[in-house]
C-alpha cells in the first residue's frame, strides 16, 4: 500500500493541528492534577506513572483522594467505575473504525478519553494518510500532553508565573466547538439535542455528582425509542451506501 | 506519602484497570469478526452527537446560577465561543479567545 516508515510521520503531521486545543486543555488540567498529587506527598515520577497507566481526567482527580490511610480498594473500584461509566458507550461508535488495527487496537481502547473520542468525529483524515495511523497519532499525542501536564504540575506547579485560574475552560470550549461542527454538518441534530437536554434534566434532578449515569440511560432510551425520528429512512440509506 | 509504596501502587493499578475496563467493554462484547447488530451500528452513529452534548453540560455542571456571579462568566464565555465559531469557524480562535475571555471574566470582572 504505502511506503513503510513514512506513514507515521505523515499521520502525526496531519494529526497535530487537530490536537492543539487538547494540548492547551490537557497541559493545564494535567498541571492541576500534578499539583494536587504532589501536595499529597507524591513526586513527579508518581504523577507520570499514574498519567501513563490511567489516563483519565476526572478519574485521576477523584483518585487523588484515595491516597489516604484506611483506603479500601473495593471503594476505589466502585467510585472509579461510577466516574468513568460514560466511557462504556464510547466504543460503540468505534467498533468498525478500530477493526484491523492489530496491536494498536489495545492502545486505542485504553486511550479513549472524552477529548480523544470527540476529536475522532470532527477530524477529517487526509486522503494521503492511513486512517488507522491517523487515529493512533491523535490518541498518542493527546496522551503525551496529559503526561507532560501532570509532570509539569508535580515539578513546578507552584512556579507558574501567572494566574491560570479558569484555563480549564479550554476543555468546555473544545466540546462546544465540536458540538457546533457536528450541528453544522446537519446530521443527527435531533440526537445532539437529546444528549444536551437529557443531561440538563438529569443534572437538575440528580445533582452534579450523580447525573451522568441517569443521563446516559435516558439518552440510550430516547435514541432507541426514537429511531424512526432520529434517523429518517432516506438518511439511513445514504449512510449505508457511504459505508 | 500518606500510605505505603505497595498500597500506592495497588491503588494506581486498580484505578488503571477499572478505567481500562469501562473503555474496553464494547470491544470485548463485539470482538473478532462478530457481526455487529444493526441497532448497535445505529447507536454508534447517533451516540457521538448526543454524548458531546452531554459533555458540554458535564463541563458546566458546577456552575451556580443562584449565587454570585450567577453563571454570568460561563454564559458570556460560552456565547462568545458559539458566536466566534459560527462566524469564523476556526477551532483555535474560538477556543483560545473563549478561554482567555473566561479567565479575564473570573479573575478581573466578577471578583467576589
Amino acid at each position: 500500500m504505502k511506503r513503510k516508515g513514512n506513514g507515521y510521520a505523515a499521520a502525526f503531521r496531519a494529526a497535530f493541528p487537530y490536537t492543539i486545543p487538547v494540548l492547551t486543555g490537557y497541559l493545564f488540567i494535567g498541571i492541576a492534577f500534578g499539583v494536587m498529587y504532589q501536595e499529597k506527598g507524591y513526586n513527579f515520577l508518581w504523577a507520570i506513572l499514574m498519567s501513563v497507566m490511567v489516563y483519565a481526567g476526572s478519574g485521576q482527580y477523584v483518585a487523588v483522594n484515595f491516597f489516604a490511610p484506611g483506603v479500601n480498594l473495593l471503594h476505589v473500584i466502585f467510585l472509579e467505575f461510577m466516574v468513568n461509566i460514560r466511557h462504556i458507550f464510547y466504543g460503540l461508535s468505534l467498533l468498525e473504525r478500530f477493526r484491523g488495527m492489530g496491536k494498536k487496537k489495545l492502545y486505542m481502547m485504553f486511550s479513549l478519553t472524552d477529548e480523544t473520542y470527540s476529536l475522532f468525529f470532527v477530524t477529517k483524515v487526509p486522503p494521503e494518510v492511513d486512517e488507522h495511523k491517523f487515529l493512533f497519532a491523535i490518541a498518542l499525542l493527546d496522551h503525551s500532553y496529559w503526561i507532560m501536564g501532570s509532570a509539569i504540575g508535580a515539578l513546578a506547579g507552584s512556579l507558574i508565573p501567572f494566574d491560570a485560574k479558569g484555563i480549564d475552560f479550554a476543555m468546555t470550549a473544545l466540546f462546544i466547538v465540536i458540538y457546533i461542527e457536528q450541528w453544522m454538518s446537519a446530521k443527527n441534530r435531533l440526537a445532539a439535542i437529546v444528549g444536551a437536554a437529557a443531561a440538563v434534566v438529569c443534572l437538575l434532578a440528580f445533582g452534579s455528582e450523580n447525573f451522568i449515569l441517569p443521563a446516559m440511560i435516558c439518552i440510550m432510551a430516547a435514541l432507541l425509542c426514537g429511531r424512526k425520528v432520529m434517523e429518517p429512512k432516506e438518511e439511513r440509506s445514504v449512510v449505508e451506501h457511504a459505508d | 506519602m500518606p500510605i505505603s509504596i505497595q498500597m500506592s501502587l495497588a491503588v494506581i493499578v486498580v484505578v488503571a484497570v477499572v478505567t481500562f475496563i469501562t473503555r474496553a467493554i464494547p470491544f470485548v462484547i463485539f470482538r473478532g469478526g462478530k457481526e455487529i447488530p444493526e441497532t448497535v451500528r445505529y447507536l454508534g452513529r447517533v451516540l457521538p452527537p448526543a454524548v458531546i452534548g452531554m459533555l458540554v453540560v458535564y463541563c458546566l455542571k458546577e456552575v451556580r446560577v443562584f449565587s454570585f456571579p450567577f453563571g454570568l462568566p460561563e454564559l458570556i464565555a460560552v456565547a462568545a465561543v458559539v458566536a466566534l465559531h459560527v462566524w469564523k469557524r476556526n477551532n483555535l480562535l474560538s477556543i483560545g479567545a473563549g478561554t482567555a475571555l473566561y479567565m479575564f471574566l473570573i479573575q478581573v470582572v466578577f471578583v467576589n
